[in-house]
Order: structure tokens, then sequence, then C-alpha cells
């Protein structure tokens, strides 16, 4: 992937967090909390786990359907993510081969079962992370970090680095743009000259940060970014963070799948 | 490279954001008592430098693969520890969010590993020593190639006792050491000489300016290294106890890096232990009821692949796949329902 893709995809994500939907009205607060307690119980779950996984999925559908968040983007974005976990994951499969099951008479080594529920976990931790953001917005995310009590100093830091992220990766693009068009054809030129580039990008991020400050100063900035918008919790807010504990509380402790599954074996 | 959620385990993921979110806390209260509000914006914008910079790929000599700027020692030299953990932080937590590098719990790890580690341990005790206020280029590119080379080996290092510790992964100590410590070394070289050759034509062409930074925060002299250094041995003990904790339940602890299968049983068995501790969750596994609680630590494994697997009466199992094929349905008919619900909607 390009990092002109990279960089639109950041903006699609940004837009897509300005839709209004029940999910996007939750509290930011709420979401951040659910989202922490999803991905500890995802994670919480011992190594060969999958069938108990897969009622977890739940939440990244509904996420992605209440909130009407296109589903081909997030898969791709998961899936471009997903090497470092695959590279590592692969070695299951290799290293720990010996026989779990057996189903349809094909034998499955105790390797493979890992490697899905890493798999599994890796999707669902990771659509969690995007839907957060997908949901809420990034600002919103950094005040409720704000009001759950991390410092003031490293929310301003998060907030002003997104605000300038794109103003500085377009100039970046402008700079690339030109060497490549001088470069013709090569497309990555030696590092030297990368080096002079990035020399470059940066005095201009000392002298724009200059600016800003002044700018900001002039406007009264007293080393805290504060927020017009007021957010109080609503019941709506209580009422989510509720079912979502039954719900992975649920799940996590009691073995509802299997259950389902020898019901519908003594059914049929 | 980044620490991803799916390998980590709760204990080993919780222990490090503790540490983490500890020397984050230690260092905006450290830049809250000297800091000057224009350090504010200049910091923020210095992290989307980081990622602007990324964008700007070269070709590494002799490979033809492409490399870019990963950014925790530059931030270092040019704007201390404190300030350039944060912003390292900040910058790892965007990744964290828009592009899913790595993902939400696994950010302790990776804030720990490209952050903790070139801020305040590597430029402290190496870089400084080596710089000694000196303007001199070659010196300056001698002690940034050693700087990044030390941050990335010890990030790379930590990386896999993440992983080895959380127990998700078959590969042993010793192949998983072979295979990320000479990547690490590679970019490592990359990243000094990237960092030392911005750092170089920063000074030449404006020198005042990094000594103005460094002015501005203040931290260029008056680091107090022993209240980091007493900040990383509170935390090395801490992190200590969780180790010698399974090392002394176990005797031969150390032989898991070595004999993968025994030693996975008393990784698992610890883990379980602070797990256990943690929350209490463990108690409640129920779906295999024997599963991961045997005392005997040293036949876990087998007693685990016995009795979770060939051991469980197979109708339970079936049930299992039956009831996951189901939930599964389920779900994706509830993703359409509401998808087509939406859709006549709007």
């Amino acid at each position: 992937m390009t990092f002109d893709t990279l960089y639109f995809d950041i903006g699609r994500l940004d837009r897509l967090s300005y839709r209004d939907t029940f999910v996007h009205r939750l509290d930011p607060r709420a979401k951040v909390i659910a989202t922490m307690l999803f991905l500890f119980t995802v994670i919480s779950f011992p190594k060969y786990e999958v069938i108990a996984l897969t009622p977890f999925f739940l939440y990244p559908v509904l996420l992605l359907t209440v909130g009407e968040i296109p589903v081909r983007f997030m898969i791709r974005k998961i899936i471009v993510v997903s090497p470092f976990a695959v590279f590592i994951g692969i070695f299951n499969p290799i290293l720990d081969t010996r026989t779990a099951a057996v189903i349809f008479g094909v034998a499955l080594s105790a390797g493979w079962i890992s490697f899905l529920s890493i798999l599994m976990k890796f999707a669902l931790t990771i659509s969690a992370a995007l839907l957060l953001i997908a949901t809420t917005s990034f600002p919103g995310v950094c005040h409720a970090l704000r009001r759950l009590g991390f410092p003031a100093l490293f929310v301003s830091q998060l907030l002003f680095l997104y605000r300038y992220l794109f103003v500085l990766m377009e100039e970046a693009m402008r700079v690339i743009r030109a060497r490549e068009m001088r470069s013709f054809g090569t497309r990555n030129t030696g590092i030297k000259v990368s080096v002079r580039l990035i020399g470059i990008l940066f005095l201009r991020t000392v002298d724009r940060a200059e600016r800003i400050y002044y700018a900001m100063l002039s406007r009264g900035f007293q080393g805290d970014i504060p927020t017009l918008k007021r957010s109080h919790i609503a019941l709506s807010d209580l009422l989510f963070l509720a079912v979502m504990i039954a719900y992975l509380g649920a799940f996590r402790f009691f073995p509802i799948t299997e259950e389902i599954g020898r019901v519908a074996l003594e059914l049929f | 490279m980044h620490m991803a959620d799916a390998l980590l385990s709760p204990a080993v993921g919780t222990t490090l954001w503790a540490g983490t979110v500890a020397v984050g806390g230690y260092a905006s209260k450290k830049l809250k008592e000297r800091i000057d509000d224009r350090m504010i914006p200049l910091m923020g914008v210095l992290g989307a430098f980081i990622f602007a910079a990324q964008m700007i790929n070269f070709t590494i000599p002799g490979t033809g693969s492409s490399g870019h700027l990963g950014g925790g020692m530059i931030l270092a030299i040019i704007l201390g520890p404190q300030a350039a953990f944060l912003v390292m932080a900040s910058v790892l937590t965007v990744q964290a969010l828009f592009f899913a590098d790595g993902g939400l719990l696994a950010l302790g790890c990776n804030i720990w590993n490209m952050g903790f580690y070139p801020c305040f341990l590597v430029y402290p005790l190496i870089y400084k020593p080596l710089i000694r206020d000196s303007q001199n280029s070659g010196r300056i590119v001698a002690a940034s190639l050693v700087s990044a080379i030390a941050a990335l080996q010890l990030g790379a290092f930590s990386v896999v006792m993440e992983t080895l510790l959380s127990g998700n992964s078959e590969l042993p100590f010793g192949a998983f050491v072979l295979l990320m410590q000479p990547i690490h070394l590679a970019i490592g070289v990359i990243e000094g000489f990237v960092t030392a050759g911005v750092i170089n034509y920063v000074q030449s062409a404006r020198p005042e300016l990094l000594g103005n930074i460094a002015a501005v925060s203040s931290l260029g002299a008056g680091i107090s290294l022993r209240k980091v250094m007493i900040t990383f041995v509170v935390l090395a003990v801490i992190m200590g106890g969780a180790l010698s904790w399974f090392a002394s339940t176990h005797p031969d602890g150390l032989e898991w890096s070595i004999e993968k299968v025994t030693g996975k049983g008393e990784l698992r068995e610890a883990e379980r232990g602070i797990a256990r501790v943690l929350k209490g969750i463990q108690e409640k596994t129920a779906f295999l009821p024997d599963y991961g609680f045997k005392p005997e630590g040293n036949d876990l494994k087998k007693a685990e692949a016995a009795s979770a697997w060939p051991g469980i009466k197979a109708g339970t199992s079936v049930s299992g796949i039956v009831g996951a094929v189901i939930v599964l349905g389920m779900i994706v008919l509830i993703g359409m329902g509401i998808r087509s619900f939406r859709g006549r909607d709007a």
C-alpha cells in the first residue's frame, strides 16, 4: 500500500465518524470503555479457544451495520495490517503438530487450532479499534481520554498531532511528487536525497509550529485545549455499557455456543 | 515492528500498559514543571512530522527494498527524553487507532518498545555520553548509529519476550531471537544514518534551532537522570517480581526458552496465576473445566492436550462446532437484516 492510499484512508475513516447514527451518538467515554472491555475479554481466552470466540463477532458486526460503516473498506484495512500476526502465528501449525481432533476424517493439529484462534483474535481486536475511530472520531476519543483522567499534556499532544497530520502529509506528498517528477521513473532515490528532504520537511515543520504558537497565543492559549462540546452520560450510554458487560460476561464465562450446538443436535 | 493484540495475553498486556502509563505520567509531570507553552504545539506538530517523514521512503543500498524513518531516536535528540516519549506515545496511538498497527491492548507494549528504550535508556545512557555537546558531524553520525541500533535491538528483543511470555505463539525462543534481531540490526543501521543525516542537516542549515528547542524545553542540560533511573529500577523490580514469581513456582523456569514443550506449560501456568490474581477470570473458564488448572505445572501441556481435545467426549466438540456455525450464521443474518432494514430506511 502506498502512502497516498494510506493518506486517503485516514481521511475516509475520519469522514465516517461524522455520520449520525445511534452508535455515533453514544458518548465517546462509553465507547472507549466498551472497546477496552471487549478487547480484554477477547484476549483473555486461552490459546486453543476457537468456538467460544465466535459470538464476539456480533459486536463488530453490530457496529458496522448500525453505524453504517462500509464492510469492504474495513476488511481491506484489517487485511493490510495482518502480516505480523500471520507471520508469527503461522509457525504454530509447523511447530505444534500434535493431533488435537479428527473432524470428518481429517486430522486437525493443535497448531492449526491455535493459529485459527490467533487469526480470530486478530480480526476481533483490530476491527474493534478501527470501529471505535470510525464511529467516534479521533477528537471525540481524545476528549474522552481527557475526561477519563489522561494527562492534559498528552491529550493536547494527540489533538495537535491529528490536526497537523493532514497538513504535513500533504506537504510531504508535494515533496515526493516533485522528486518523482524529476527522477525519471526511478521511484525511490538514494538515502542521501531522502535525508535532505526529511531535513527540509523538519525545518518547515518547526517554522510552522512557531506560527501556530503565535496564532494560538493571540487567541488566548493557556496550555490546554478545551472543548465547547458538552457531553454528558445519557441513559442510553449507561444502557449500552450495561448490555455490553452482560454480553461480554455471558459469552466469556458460560459455554453458550456449545449449548446452542448441543440443543440443535438434539433437535435433529 | 509493532506488537499485535492477537499474540498478547492479558497479563503481559496489562503489565506493559502499567509500565507505559507510569512512565507517561512521570514524563508529563516532569514536563509540566518546566515546559514553555510553545513546546505544546511544537511537540504536536513534530508528531505529525514523523508521519510525514515516514512517507518519504528511500532505497536501502544493496537490497532494492525501501525503508523509512521510525522516529524515536530523532525525537529524543531534538526534544529531550520526556517530551520525545510523549510525542512517540501519541504517534503510536494514532497508528494504533487509524492504521490498526498493533492494536489498543498492545499499545502499551509498543509505546514501551519504541518510546521508552530510545528516550529513557538509549538517549541518556548511550547518546548523551557519546556526543558530549559536540557538534562534530562525524561524532553525531557515530552516536546516532550506535543509539539507533541499540534502541531497535532492545525493542525487538522486547517483542520476542512479550510474545513468548504471552504464550500464544509456538516459536521457540532461540529461533525467534535469530529471526528478529538481525532484521532489526539492518533497520537500526538505516535509522541511525537517517537520524544522523537529518540532525546534521539541521545543524548546518539552522544551527540555532536545536539549541533553541533544547533551551525552550530546558531539558537539554538538566535532565534528572537519577529520577529516570529510579523510575526504571522500580519498574524493573515490578517486572522482575512478576518474572521471578513464575521462576520460583517452577525452579527450572528458564528452560522454557530451550525446551519448548515443557516450557510452554510453565509459562501458561504462570500467566494463568497472574491473570487470576488480576481478574479472577480464569476461575470461570467453564468450557473446558479442567483446562489449565492442573497444579502439576510440568505436565500441564500434556494434560491440556489430553484433556482439551481427544479426552473430551466426541459429542461435546461436535456440538461446539455446530454451535459456532449457528452463532456465526446468526451474526451474519443479524448484520444483513440491519443492513437491509437501514437500506430501506434511507
